[in-house]
């Protein structure tokens, strides 16, 4: 009896999931140190980092929209416009590879906007809206390019094969420098700021944040645009890695920023997220991968089979922790 | 005492497609008052309050606070210009903590960054003073409703307000807390704020209001010092005729069958109700007195299917009984009219013939669908027999007053043919004329159809007039029963507080 | 004018205004649109080319408005077409001698039980987990495709036993193609379901009000889980149209985005996405507009990677027409957009 109400009190905890969460790739990434020669190395971890950089911003910015209660599905597309308009500005226009970066920033800025507009002004659903995101940011894509645009832009390429030592034999890259930075912001910006609480607010009952006199309108759009500016930062994260544009880049990156959230404790109704905790969820996927690297004989389709598991056995889990909660509710 | 006015509301108008929601309401509050907003529903109180805290802009009219003119658009509006509301519904988040729902909006800060150390110690010194000693840190939806009742109110109250409104902050409290919040409110009265009471309990306005304004189909009906007004008049005032016909019929007071239609053997639902026996007779009404939080919808969900009990069993004409679903009580001829209407009774955007064959073609089944004809007939029949208001049987339900509705929703139970009738607050919130037509429906059913009514109401009135036995529940226990002569008001309160069984 | 405003505002005006919208310009920039030749024994033209193609679509959003009805969603269609197509197509091998390894019959029903049964996972999720439909049906969106890939072994089998092609092509000795008789054949199938039975209540029911639906003796749970059931077997018979039109497993393409365009039917068709009333007809229709608004592009010369520009365009215009806040703002009615915003609101106090 008393061991099941501690059991409670510990799945109760507000950190409940991000411990699962920590110890899940704690136990993963032993599996792999046990299994796999060479995967002690801490190249092998920091790698972890670069391979999933751009991956890393895109679950940052659908984290604000998801804690709304909203869904942005077309963050793949913005990534590959993103860079498909840096790889043809910086080509065949020659502009300065900083300029385009700035530029392409404002551009995924006022995508997320113009999203957060439609689905606030008008009342129209995310999924939706987003959609047609996707499709136009794709589309558009097709419409500079069917074929891939190599950057060739010395400055670009220089910042790519960078390599920051942090160990004397691990090293990062410049893409992952952006990604912590960019966690790091928007954590202390979900903690420590008006707009942050306010985001925690809408996505926990709209119509009270609207009555306590929250600015909702303001702040649902906002996190549309925090999502679009993130998609095309990942955008030029994943353009340092891949030094190309091409229209079947990062497609479904949306569904995997998604699973990462959900996987790092982000509940799909609202409200409730952490964002070190999505950190780990985007590591989780990348142990996989690597795991299957790896191996070498298996098909890379196993990830996708993997992570569908513990995108289920995290909401299956989440579901447990609501019915507990409201158990523990009930008997108070 | 009363001191100057404080807000002054001038020729206030309304009008939303088809409805004028208010015509012509004056309305003024001095500091230091508390102000009964009163009058049955759809008389107008919820747009009164909702135009002045800026949720509905105004078709016509002025606001003056403390003699300048205000327009708020929005509650923040409203807030800036210092009147801040309760709701009824609790509006805070709950995701958030206690401490972050009172300052969400205006935290402190330092630095530019939220001070999260003086919100969890002012948040626990404001609760304190409420004598409500709560870790802030924790999330508000690990608390009870009162609590989170609570933590509206000093939300409210810290934000520097000088109106402050309630919006039937009473009608999810039991008597304890109720009494509790009282004498926070008188406390803050005596600060100089006004406050403006929204409630429906006539009890309580005249234990704690110093004036009353009653508002009747939008229009302003006038504004009285409560030693001023008696009961009755204020009740006629309200619903615009005198009381009358609602003592006329006379329930069945020696109920002959003394058949056992259901029985509770030691039912236990953890957190809900413990070791309940009942035998429910055939045609009787029964009511499950108590207040709020004693158990009486919880058991009445067991009965119904909805919740499953840990312990016990139950048995309908002696042969037991186990119901995983609702839909296993309707095949052994149970009904349940659910307490809150809005989000267990009625399907908002179904036609009113469809609401009320709904139960019946559940019971039914997918696959015995029942034809158009037989639908619209059973439709007509029960419009006509509980005299329904609707434009047509096609009309959505959701554009129906609320009496009309919980019509309905009895249409859709009396239409299966129940043995056992359960009725959970079935008078809630709607006016009186339907109230006293409901209830005289539920003694005919009972004495000409040989109906079982079990009979679930906060009014103690209500209970009085229409039950041959009472349950009455305490603290999740069923702590007595009571008929014939000992349904009386004393007895009723006298059992509730503690007493003859123990 | 009172007559004008019922019609603009049935449920099925939006859809079929489009549709004539599309016509129209077909009809005067398209020549030979509405030709229809009859050739070898067949009927051939660009109308029975955009029915043979929105037939696929149609079967899916039939599947999908019951879902979306329950308030529901389903985004692993297209994952499943891709799994019904890998299944049906390995077991009727991809064998060079033309021959099928399992008969045809067989291996199909084979593929639309699994489908049913992977309908059936989505719908346990749903109804008895509760866990949010577009979340529950993430997963298999996840994994579909990878699963889709085991069963074939990583690569694309190509079927070349002749009468799988006629399930997404025509039966020798018919003038139409046999698409469209399987969709006709599943509209009628569903329609004098709905008529006989109460499942389109229910569904509607549940949609509007899940709480109240239980507390009535409704099954929910039910219901729920047989419309993902239901929609599983829309995608496994979709994904045998079109695997059979290709006459091959393609794990990697089959059904590709499909969910989506199933999803914008029904939205087209007037069903709204938060569930309740929902319009089959609307959905049909709306499936031939989106596949002849395809058809039109790539008629005046748009390629298929730039479509979706133009799919997203339509899709906003469409949105933006049924939002109410867009319609106020043009009828010039003084609401500003903040009371919109508090429509729920604005109700119980209307009804109080």
């Amino acid at each position: 009896m008393s061991f099941k109400k501690i059991w409670e009190r510990i799945v109760d905890s507000k950190y409940f999931s991000f411990g699962v969460t920590i110890v899940l790739f704690g136990i993963l990434y032993a599996i792999g140190i046990l299994n796999f020669k060479g995967f002690s190395k801490s190249q092998v971890f920091f790698n972890l980092f670069i391979d999933n950089a751009a991956l890393i911003i895109a679950t940052v910015g659908i984290t604000f929209v998801l804690l709304i209660g909203g869904i942005d599905i077309s963050i793949g597309s913005v990534v590959a416009l993103t860079c498909m308009v840096s790889a043809q500005l910086m080509e065949n226009t020659k502009l300065d590879a900083g300029i385009v970066t700035i530029l392409v920033l404002i551009m995924g800025l006022a995508f997320g906007f113009i999203q957060g507009f439609l689905i606030t002004k008008f009342n129209m659903q995310p999924f939706i809206v987003t959609l047609a995101g996707q499709f136009f940011a794709r589309g558009l894509t097709c419409v500079i390019s069917t074929d891939t645009i190599n950057i060739t832009n010395e400055t670009y390429n220089a910042i790519a094969s960078a390599r920051i030592y942090l160990l004397p034999k691990g090293f990062i890259s410049a893409g992952v420098l952006i990604a912590i930075l960019t966690l790091i912001i928007s954590t202390i910006v979900l903690r420590y700021t008006k707009f942050g609480r306010n985001i925690y607010a809408l996505g926990g009952n709209e119509q009270s944040a609207l009555l306590m006199g929250l600015p909702t309108g303001k702040t649902k759009i906002a996190a549309y645009t925090v999502c679009g500016f993130c998609s095309s930062l990942a955008g030029v994260v994943y353009s340092l890695i891949m030094l190309s544009g091409y229209p079947l880049h990062a497609v479904g990156m949306e569904m995997d920023a998604i699973s990462s959230s959900v996987i790092g404790g982000t509940l799909l109704s609202g409200g409730v997220a952490f964002l070190p905790g999505t950190l780990f969820g985007v590591l989780i996927q990348g142990v996989i991968q690597t795991f299957i690297t790896f191996n070498g004989r298996l098909s890379a389709w196993w990830t996708r089979i993997v992570i569908a598991s513990l995108l289920c056995l995290f909401i299956v889990m989440q579901s447990l922790i609501t019915k507990n909660r409201k158990r523990i509710n009930s008997n108070n | 005492m009363p001191g100057n006015e404080l807000l002054t509301m001038r020729g206030i108008c309304k009008y939303f497609p088809g409805v004028k929601a208010l015509q012509n309401v004056d309305f003024t509050l001095k500091s230091g008052e508390i102000h009964a907003l009163v009058g049955e529903n759809g008389a107008g109180k919820s747009t009164l309050i909702k135009v002045l805290t800026g949720v509905y802009p105004l078709d016509a009219g002025e606001i003056f606070m403390c003699g300048k003119q205000i327009e708020p658009h929005s509650p923040l509006d409203a807030q800036r210009e210092n009147i801040s509301t309760v709701y009824q519904e609790i509006n805070l988040c709950p995701n958030l903590s206690v401490a972050e729902n009172i300052f969400i909006g205006r935290e402190p800060r330092k630095m530019r960054m939220i001070d999260w150390k003086t919100i969890n110690k002012k948040a626990k010194e404001l609760l304190n003073d409420l004598n409500l000693d709560i870790d802030v840190t924790k999330t508000l939806d690990s608390f009870p409703v009162a609590v989170q009742q609570m933590v509206a109110i000093a939300r409210a109250i810290d934000i520097e307000a000088k109106v402050l409104i309630l919006d039937e902050p009473t009608s999810s409290l039991d008597e304890v807390e109720t009494q509790h919040l009282f004498t926070v409110v008188r406390k803050l009265k005596g600060k100089g704020l006004g406050i403006i009471f929204v409630t429906h309990f006539i009890n309580q306005i005249y234990e704690l209001c110093d004036r009353i304004t009653i508002l009747r189909n939008g229009e302003l009906v006038g504004t009285y010092n409560t030693e001023e007004l008696p009961r009755v008049q204020l009740i006629s005032k309200m619903i615009g005729k005198e009381l009358g016909d609602i003592q006329s019929v006379s329930k069945n007071e020696d109920v002959k069958s003394k058949e056992v239609y259901m029985t509770a053997n030691n039912i236990t639902s953890y957190g809900c109700i413990n070791n309940f026996n009942l035998d429910i007779y055939k045609g009787e009404v029964l009511g499950f007195a108590g207040l709020l939080g004693s158990g009486r919808t919880e058991t009445a969900e067991i009965l119904f299917g909805i919740n499953k009990p840990d312990k016990g069993s139950l048995s309908i004409e002696g042969k037991p009984v186990k119901f995983s679903d609702p839909s296993d009580a309707v095949n052994h001829k149970i009904a349940f009219c659910p307490e809150d209407r809005k989000t267990q009774g009625i399907i908002g955007d179904l036609s009113v013939r469809e609401n009320i064959i709904l139960a019946m073609q559940a019971k039914n089944g997918i696959w015995s669908h029942i034809p158009l004809k037989e639908q619209e007939r059973i439709a007509d029949e029960y419009i006509k027999l509980l005299q329904i208001k609707v434009s047509s049987k096609d009309q959505l339900i959701k554009n129906l007053s609320g009496g009309n509705q919980q019509k309905v929703i009895i249409a859709r139970w009396l239409a299966t043919n129940p043995y056992l009738l359960i009725l959970d607050e079935p008078t809630r919130g709607i006016d009186i004329g339907t109230k006293a037509e409901i209830q005289k429906m539920i003694i005919e059913l009972a004495k000409e159809k040989d109906m079982s009514v079990i009979f679930i109401s906060s009014e103690i009135d209500e209970m009085i007039r229409t039950c041959t036995r009472l349950a009455v529940l305490r603290d999740r226990e069923k702590v007595g029963e009571l008929v014939g002569k000992d349904i009386n008001s004393d007895e009723i309160m006298k059992t509730i507080a503690g007493g003859v069984d123990q | 004018m009172t007559t004008l405003k019922k019609i603009t505002s049935h449920h099925l005006f939006l859809p079929i205004f489009a549709l004539f919208l599309l016509l129209l310009f077909n009809a005067f920039f398209t020549p030979g649109f509405f030709m229809i030749k009859f050739q070898n024994g067949q009927l051939y033209g660009r109308v029975i080319d955009i029915l043979n193609r929105s037939s696929i679509l149609i079967v899916l959003s039939l599947g999908m408005t019951l879902v979306i009805g329950t308030g529901g969603i389903d985004i692993s269609q297209g994952s499943v077409i891709a799994i019904s197509g890998a299944i049906c197509c390995y077991l009727i091998g991809g064998s060079g001698s033309g021959e099928a390894n399992v008969p045809m019959f067989i291996a199909c029903i084979a593929a639309i039980a699994a489908c049913a049964i992977l309908g059936a996972w989505n719908g346990f999720l749903v109804s008895k987990l509760k866990i949010q439909p577009m979340v529950a049906t993430l997963i298999l969106l996840t994994a579909g495709r990878g699963i889709a890939m085991l069963i074939t072994k990583g690569q694309n089998i190509t079927v070349y036993y002749k009468p799988f092609t006629y399930i997404g092509n025509t039966i020798p000795g018919n003038i139409l193609p046999t698409t469209i008789f399987i969709a006709t054949a599943m509209i009628i199938l569903l329609v004098i379901t709905l008529k006989k039975t109460s499942i389109g209540m229910f569904v509607q029911s549940v949609g509007i009000n899940s709480t109240a639906s239980h507390y009535t003796g409704i099954k929910v749970n039910k219901i729920i889980f047989m419309v993902y059931v239901f929609s599983g077997i829309c995608a496994g018979i979709a994904g045998l149209m079109e695997s059979s039109m290709i006459a091959a497993a393609d794990p990697n393409n089959a059904g590709l985005n499909m969910e989506l365009d199933a999803i914008l039917s029904v939205a087209l068709g007037g069903t709204l996405l938060s569930g309740g009333k929902f319009y089959l007809g609307g959905s049909v229709i709306g499936a031939i507009t989106i596949q002849t608004m395809t058809t039109t592009l790539y008629a005046v010369g748009v390629s298929s990677e730039q479509l979706p520009v133009y799919k997203a365009i339509v899709v906003i215009f469409i949105c933006l027409l049924q939002s109410e806040s867009f319609k106020a703002l043009f009828s010039r009615i003084p609401e500003n957009l903040k009371k919109s915003k508090l429509t729920e609101d604005k109700k119980v106090v209307m009804k109080v």
